[in-house]
């Protein structure tokens, strides 16, 4: 039975705050993320190899001393505790066994930090989405799905705290709408492929993680709308429709917390800060310390509220001090370190607020996701249950709230940006509010090559 | 009286209904239709390259403007022969091996079509041997491999490898690119160019196509 969301988590914004939630949630070793300390949260790959039978010692020799390697760091610099994420590459979720061989390797040495500095951590493990391999994505079924759903359970059983993914159902569409700015298509890629396939996807890996000691974290739109943030960045797309786009995934991640996710959502799914106002779950966040992974607009404001703190990726490659998981281990420690500081000397709303000022106004991706921007508009959406409605309504409020605040002008804004949210306005009017018959109407305008409607219960 | 150079403007507005008036008109009053071509429908594109080159147009712009000039196209085409239509190069393109990120291989696809270039788009988690096949049945001036991941990026290295072995390397040049692709890379692995993103690979393969180095397109 899904659970619904037909309120906010919070009533007060000044309560909406980094560190604490309503849910929190409590791991193994004792972390309780979300119960009011902002924890590091270390992500890392390979450099540029092959990996195969004869490569893997040296794959897993590299993991085994990233992991000594930054929990040493931890250690050193006092973390309160670590949540390390196992992000895989693809090669490590089509031959499990080499997955769950590296996270064992993640575990092992996860053990022995506690053992030698009484280290706190926690395990987030993420294979990928190879549904997506088959073209046009196998969905529901065959090699892919079984070798990933082989890897949670594994990695579960053998102590993974957390399970999350960046799920694609729909992105086989939504690379369309993103390239055409097409905002029609892309409310039917997130609000009706992308919400029926995370409704399969979650309902499985929640049942997964339950039988297992193991949460079901969360998802991201990485494929979605952090494409859209990456194409505005480069000057392919609007900065407006990339904003639009963020809000427009939002009721897509929520699924999985209908489902039974309980958190931290995966780091780099920005619409953290609405699922964080609407389940009141934990939420994982990056920003300035992922720039070794990309560029992004969000730099400050992502940490406004939240749980854990990520680097994003970092491969391991040797800086002037130290290997790049070490170095990027100890920039999240001592981000958190004054976060955690400004809360112990009642100064974490001001700092909040700092964090959400000196982004919010230089651009509009950072705009959308200001505290009060998200309370407001996540006020709206739980008062419709159709996740249908919820994503046209996401879209729909974003460019209201988008065009009020370039018209007062409280965020920066390019000459083109009023054209382009009149476009999409229009656009959001005309989609109807039954989805079947939405379908109908889209049908001529997609590519049946592309994506097989079965596979999303169409 | 329908000119070229609304056929320009047409193309550069991204008007779809317009243009197919417009390209009748020309044609009805007896203009060469190689003419519409080169001096309406592509001149049209290369007002609108520039523009994204700099900032000024948005990809969605850029791709309505190719869906006018193609629309455009459908035209002229039935007057002239498949010889006639003016191409800048023959290009084989594809996500390498193991590797699923289309997006950007995507963009550039749609960016060498909409400069004139004849594309073959091999799609993603293209093995090394399809490259090579490839190579051997289109016959292109440039082979493009991309890879997002720092374990696909050596699939790029393999694939070169495999040209090599079948005896058709020295038959293309080959571009590469990609997050975790540098020009180190491309230097290392004996690529002949490197680009960051899709709207500067078209410069490299326009750069590469006037170099008289590059191989000429081999007769089927």
């Amino acid at each position: 039975m899904a659970k619904k969301f037909n309120k906010l988590a919070y009533t007060n914004l000044d309560d909406f705050v980094y560190g604490s939630c309503p849910n929190p949630v409590t791991t193994k070793s004792g972390m309780v993320i979300g119960g009011g300390v902002v924890y590091p949260e270390i992500n890392f790959t390979l450099p540029g190899m092959d990996i195969n039978d004869v490569t893997m010692p040296k794959a897993a020799t590299i993991y085994s001393n990233i992991i000594e390697g930054v929990l040493k760091r931890a250690a050193e610099l006092y973390a309160p505790g670590v949540l390390v994420e196992f992000e895989t590459l693809p090669d490590f979720t089509e031959h499990p066994k080499y997955g769950i061989e590296i996270n064992r390797i993640l575990l092992n040495g996860m053990k022995e930090a506690a053992e030698k500095y009484g280290l706190k951590t926690a395990i987030r493990t993420t294979p990928n989405d190879l549904r997506e391999f088959s073209r046009p994505p196998i969905m529901r079924s065959g090699k892919y799905w079984e070798t990933m759903l082989e890897l949670y359970e594994q990695c579960a059983k053998d102590g993974s705290d957390f399970f999350s993914i960046e799920s694609t159902g729909g992105k086989e569409i939504h690379d369309t709408a993103l390239v055409k700015a097409d905002i029609r298509k892309a409310v039917f890629a997130l609000g009706i492929l992308g919400v029926n396939d995370m409704e399969f996807l979650w309902k499985h890996l929640v049942d997964l993680a339950n039988a297992n000691d193991c949460f079901a974290a969360g998802d991201s739109a990485c494929g979605f709308a952090n494409t859209a943030m990456v194409l505005a960045e480069k000057g392919f797309i609007p900065h407006v429709f990339a904003a639009v786009i963020r809000v427009t995934a939002v009721p897509r991640a929520l699924v999985a917390f209908e489902q039974g996710a309980v958190g931290p959502s995966k780091d780099c799914a920005y619409e953290g800060p609405y699922l964080k106002a609407i389940t009141g779950s934990p939420i994982s966040m990056e920003g300035k310390t992922a720039a070794g992974a990309h560029l992004s607009p969000v730099g400050n404001i992502a940490a406004a509220v939240a749980d854990t703190w990520s680097n994003e990726s970092i491969q391991q490659v040797k800086l002037l001090s130290e290997m790049a998981p070490v170095v990027a281990m100890e920039q999240l420690i001592y981000d958190c370190r004054l976060m955690n500081a400004a809360t112990v000397n009642g100064q974490q709303l001001m700092f909040r607020d700092l964090l959400v000022q000196s982004d919010s106004a230089l651009d509009v991706q950072a705009y959308v996701l200001r505290p009060d921007v998200v309370m407001r508009i996540s006020a709206e959406l739980v008062k419709t249950q159709d996740n249908f409605l919820r994503t046209k309504l996401a879209a729909q409020l974003t460019v209201a709230e988008l065009k009020k605040a370039i018209v007062e002008g409280k965020v920066k804004s390019d000459k083109r940006d009023m054209k382009w949210l009149d476009k999409m306005e229009k656009a959001i009017e005309s989609i109807p509010d039954d989805p079947n018959e939405f379908y109908h109407q889209m049908k001529s305008e997609l590519d049946m090559d592309k994506f097989i409607p079965s596979e999303y219960g169409l | 009286m329908a000119t070229l150079n609304d056929v320009s403007q047409c193309v550069l507005d991204g008007d779809l209904n317009g243009i197919k008036v417009l390209v009748q008109a020309l044609i009805d009053d007896g203009t060469d239709p190689i003419v519409i071509i080169n001096d309406g429908l592509i001149a049209g594109m290369n007002i609108v390259a520039p523009l994204f080159k700099s900032g000024e147009m948005f990809v969605p712009e850029v791709m309505e403007s190719a869906d006018t000039m193609n629309e455009g196209m459908k035209l002229v085409k039935p007057l002239i022969t498949d010889d006639d239509i003016p191409s800048k190069g023959k290009i084989i393109i594809g996500t390498v091996n193991g590797d699923l990120h289309d997006i950007g291989k995507n963009l550039l696809v749609m960016m060498m079509e909409s400069r004139g270039y004849t594309v073959i788009d091999l799609g993603v988690d293209v093995k090394e041997e399809a490259f090579s096949a490839a190579v051997k049945e289109h016959k292109p001036n440039i082979v493009g491999m991309s890879s997002l991941l720092t374990t696909t990026m050596m699939k790029i290295e393999s694939t070169i490898k495999q040209l090599v072995a079948d005896g058709v390397r020295n038959q293309v040049k080959i571009i590469i690119g990609g997050a975790p692709v540098t020009q180190e890379f491309a230097d290392d692995i004996g690529a002949d160019g490197y680009s960051e993103d899709a709207s500067t690979a078209v410069e490299l393969c326009d750069q590469m196509m006037s170099d008289q180095s590059c191989p000429e397109e081999l007769s089927a």
